[in-house]
């Protein structure tokens, strides 16, 4: 793959960093890691980090102390789906584990794997704040909220149906509150 | 100008010192004060900028904030990042409460240290040595695996043992700071945070090695030096060479005629006085090289003094000292 | 009924477009103040109205717009905390996505008081879809003339953006925020100074929370001294409060501070009451970060007084018997729960978001969580207790930022009021092992 943003993203890239003032383009990092990790795959390898460094002028280690903190960011290629299950307090009381553990089973993987045909990757993240409607998953930017087994069920045959790659910038968000 | 109050002992500095910079005046200034009184610092470092804060060895009380205002501070603070103001009276080393808080933040960076001191050419100029010798527990109450690192390659002349890191700050800073081009930084969040540049390269330019003398403990060191000797068996002149780099100005670590390790020549904070040049460093280790000035001093409370005459003046000072403690216990 | 004045047209249909909104009454208070009202008279209002910051900390609002530094030829910005990462509390997501207008006019009306030209709103990553939702807001103001260049025709102009973070709880402390916001690593800064004097990009920044910055425009409307008429003592107006947990309504409700504990717990106006008619067994009152308590403390202070939704109250007793208000984010916990195992989940939350600048808390957390995994594993030693409760006292206070102090609270008071049950866990660790502590899923769809 080659690493360079489409005129659309970098339409949208120019627009952002013309939100700060002179000089502070910097603050433009998170918010332009967020649309190459969307455009490159699903993670950030460090030809994709090196390349946002060149974009704004910052030296590469840079980004990767950046891309390194935020538990966003996927340093490791992962699947075309990341479930991410929350796993705490008020997720964990409605019943978080047995989510992780009915996706586990269904998938035959184990938290943290990916499925081998690169569909799905499994992780257990903490409060995405949904715990009125806890247990919960997000899965790109949409929030799947008081799950049950069935909808678990569903959501897995909608997705590899849909066999598409799912990141947080997609705009087929669902509002679910 | 701001009076400053310390452990009993008050002076007065220039508005905008932190109680650190403070403490450490009042001990420089009289040879009777205790040299504990200025707080010890793992991260701070004052030829840095923005550096301390972060490893809170150096916390203080604060027991009245300022003339104007003297409610005591309700935290301890870093004194290394806390200014004084007119009339401020703090705690040290005479704070029950402040010795315990350090007690535990020595525990904290010892739980995932590997403790190797055995094979590590920091031991014996070691901060955490010395901190752990002072504050820590004789035992730990830590029975879980430590932390361990891939280790990374960061070039021919260091060293580093990500294990024995305690995240200071100081090499991300010296990069920062002193060298022209940083290519190692702070990764991951947490404990998981490691010092690295992450795809693996070398840390390589005129200024790299200061990184070493900068670092506390033993996790960057030199590798012209390693397992060539215990520190305690070298002896350390000072001399000086005719640089284009830096100031040449240098301490030469001998065993017999043998240059066995250069480094910046360090002052009683444990700071070096000049950063010095890779080239003086690294490539410089043939005595006709330098012009030898004369034995460095070294703090007769340090491990590298057992082998060496100390004068009569500096233990008359101590029993003084001694003496002065007694009396104000009374 | 209580009053309501930041979400009572949440159910308004088609209430987060701006037409709708404004229908409704939206943007009269960018109205108000910009034509008749000094920037000065706004923060005036916000003073006596008693606003207490309503991310957690409770700080007076209008006393931190006052410390805000106005030197010449500097900009000024205000911030906004939509970084909601508090486990229980999901208030400013739900305010957001249904009406995104509340949150932009109050951005509007600030930021003319504190006189900066430009805002950001710092929204945390993982809420992508509701930035998107506060984007195209800000897009119909900026059309509506409500936002940009001489706004109503004013002198006063504004630009607003949204800014999404990457996934770190870190960044609700306002300088990791503005840290992040800049481009770099959520590490809280050291303070002072305090961003009042120096924030964003070094120039003096104030930084509130979502709801808080919406609650402004009632302020304006109404004046903030027959705001201040609302609640009890010093905590005035209304306050959205996040409840979930095993309750029988879990979701967001906007109470007037001063409603009794038990009434928010049983009625059915509110929570409506615990899962299938079980005991209350503990709370957790104000975002995972302050003490837990069990029944009879959060009913009812040491001193035998109904404790009420205020600042006051529910600190009463300080915290040997007392919690905070917090975030608001209300758990509750019935009788089956295991506290231990819930602490578990919440020491894991703190370790790893603890973004490891100081060594108290990057160390503290990990250990804390390591034991707390022996106990409930079954492998936990009797001393074990003992040592949780030292090593958090030796985090708090002792850290650059509050994350400290977070993750050392939790265990402290799991342990002072719950200590019998981590002895069981010890020293009968064969019974607790197989009993499940928390609801599966199909036990809740069929209830």
């Amino acid at each position: 793959m080659e690493i360079k943003f489409n005129e659309e993203a970098l339409a949208t890239v120019n627009k952002i960093i013309a939100r700060y003032p002179q000089g502070k383009h910097k603050s433009a990092l998170l918010p332009i890691l967020h649309i190459a990790q969307a455009e490159f795959g699903g993670w950030l390898s460090p030809e994709t980090m090196d390349y946002v460094a060149s974009i704004l002028n910052i030296k590469p280690i840079e980004v990767y102390e950046v891309a390194s903190f935020y538990s966003m960011f996927n340093l490791k290629p992962v699947g075309k789906c990341l479930l991410e299950v929350c796993r705490t307090s008020s997720c964990w009381t409605r019943g978080a584990e047995d989510v992780v553990k009915h996706i586990e089973k269904r998938l035959n993987i184990k938290e943290g794997e990916t499925t081998k045909d690169g569909m799905f990757t499994l992780k257990t993240v903490e409060c995405l704040g949904s715990c009125g409607t806890a247990p919960m998953l997000q899965c790109g930017a949409s929030y799947h909220e008081n799950l049950t087994m069935e909808k678990v069920d569903a959501l897995i045959e909608e997705y590899r149906a849909a066999n598409k790659q799912r990141s947080y910038t997609d705009l087929d968000y669902k509002n679910t509150l | 100008m701001a009076k400053v109050t310390i452990d009993g002992h008050t002076i007065e500095v220039p508005d905008g010192t932190t109680i650190l910079q403070a403490a450490r005046m009042l001990v420089d200034k009289d040879k009777m004060v205790d040299a504990k009184v200025a707080p010890p610092t793992m991260c701070y470092y004052s030829k840095l900028k923005t550096s301390g804060g972060y490893c809170r060895t150096c916390i203080v009380k604060v027991t009245k904030g300022s003339e104007k205002d003297p409610r005591p501070m309700p935290k301890p603070v870093a004194s290394c990042r806390t200014k004084v103001m007119d009339g401020m009276e703090g705690v040290n080393i005479t704070s029950p409460e402040v010795i315990e808080a350090r007690k535990g933040v020595v525990e904290f960076l010892l739980i995932n240290h590997p403790l190797d001191c055995p094979i590590c050419d920091q031991a014996g100029e070691c901060h955490l040595q010395d901190l752990g010798y002072e504050h820590g527990l004789s035992k730990t109450r830590y029975d879980f695996p430590r932390r361990t690192f891939n280790q990374i390659d960061i070039g021919p002349y260091i060293k580093m043992h990500m294990t024995r890191c305690i995240m200071c700050f100081r090499c991300v800073k010296v990069a920062d700071q002193i060298t022209d081009y940083r290519v190692h930084g702070m990764l991951n969040r947490g404990d998981a945070s490691e010092i690295s540049t992450y795809i693996q390269k070398a840390i390589d330019n005129d200024f790299s090695g200061n990184i070493i003398d900068v670092c506390p403990v033993g996790a960057l060191t030199d590798r012209t030096f390693r397992f060539k000797s215990r520190v305690w068996f070298t002896k350390p002149v000072d001399a000086h060479r005719n640089c284009t780099k830096c100031s040449g100005k240098v301490a030469l670590w001998l065993k017999g005629n043998d240059i066995l390790r250069v480094t910046g020549r360090k002052d009683q904070w444990g700071e070096v006085e000049e950063f010095i040049c890779n080239e003086c460093r690294f490539e410089k280790k043939d005595v006709k090289d330098w012009t030898i000035e004369g034995p460095r001093h070294i703090d007769r409370h340090s491990v590298i003094s057992a082998n060496h005459y100390e004068s009569l003046a500096s233990l008359k000072l101590d029993i003084g000292k001694q003496q002065k403690a007694l009396s104000t216990k009374k | 009924m209580g009053k309501k004045l930041l979400i009572h047209n949440d159910k308004v249909p088609n209430i987060h477009t701006l037409q709708v909104y404004r229908e409704h009454g939206g943007y009269a208070s960018v109205e108000k103040a910009l034509k008749s009202m000094t920037p000065n008279d706004v923060v005036e209002e916000v003073k006596k109205s008693g606003l207490r910051g309503r991310g957690g900390a409770g700080f007076p609002t209008g006393m931190k717009w006052s410390f805000l530094a106005k030197p010449e030829g500097v900009e000024r910005y205000l911030v906004c905390n939509a970084d909601e990462s508090e486990p229980g509390t999901f208030k400013d997501r739900y305010l957001m996505e249904k009406i995104p207008h509340a949150l932009i006019e109050g951005m509007i009306t600030s930021s003319y008081a504190l006189g900066a030209k430009t805002s950001y709103i710092y929204i945390r990553g993982e809420y992508f879809y509701v930035a998107r939702i506060l984007e195209k807001a800000i897009e119909e103001a900026y059309a509506a003339g409500l936002l940009g260049k001489n706004i109503l025709g004013t002198d006063f102009s504004h630009d607003c953006y949204v800014q999404v973070g990457g996934g770190a709880y870190i960044c609700g402390e306002e300088t990791a925020l503005l840290e992040s916001l800049e481009g770099k690593r959520g590490n809280p800064r050291i303070k002072p100074p305090f961003p009042a004097i120096a924030g964003l990009y070094g120039c003096p920044t104030v930084v509130n929370n979502v709801e808080t910055i919406a609650a402004v425009c009632p302020i304006v409307m109404m004046g903030g001294d027959e705001y201040a008429k609302i609640g009890v003592g010093r905590s005035t107006g209304t306050k959205l409060i996040s409840a979930s947990g095993h309750i029988n309504k879990p979701g967001v409700y906007e109470i007037e501070l001063g409603l009794p504990v038990e009434e928010f717990i049983y009625s059915d106006e509110y929570c409506g009451g615990i899962i299938n008619g079980r005991k209350l067994k503990a709370v957790i009152a104000g975002g995972s970060s302050v003490p837990i308590l069990p029944a009879e403390l959060i009913l009812k202070n040491d001193k035998g007084e109904p404790r009420l939704m205020t600042y006051e109250s529910l600190s009463e007793g300080g915290f040997a018997t007392g919690t905070m208000l917090g975030s608001g984010g209300f758990m509750v916990y019935d009788e089956t729960t295991s506290i231990v195992k819930n602490l578990y989940t919440l020491a894991r939350f703190y370790h790893h978001e603890s973004c490891g600048q100081c060594s108290p808390c990057r160390e503290g957390t990990g250990w804390m969580e390591k034991i707390l995994h022996r106990i409930v594993e079954g492998h936990g030693k009797p001393s074990d207790i003992d040592l949780l409760w030292d090593i958090q006292r030796k985090i708090e206070g002792n850290t650059i930022c509050p994350l400290g102090d977070a993750a050392a609270w939790p265990v402290a008071s799991a342990i002072r009021h719950f200590r019998a049950e981590f002895e069981e866990y010890i020293n009968n660790p064969s019974k607790i092992k197989d009993v499940k502590h928390y609801y599966s899923v199909n036990q809740l769809a069929g209830a």
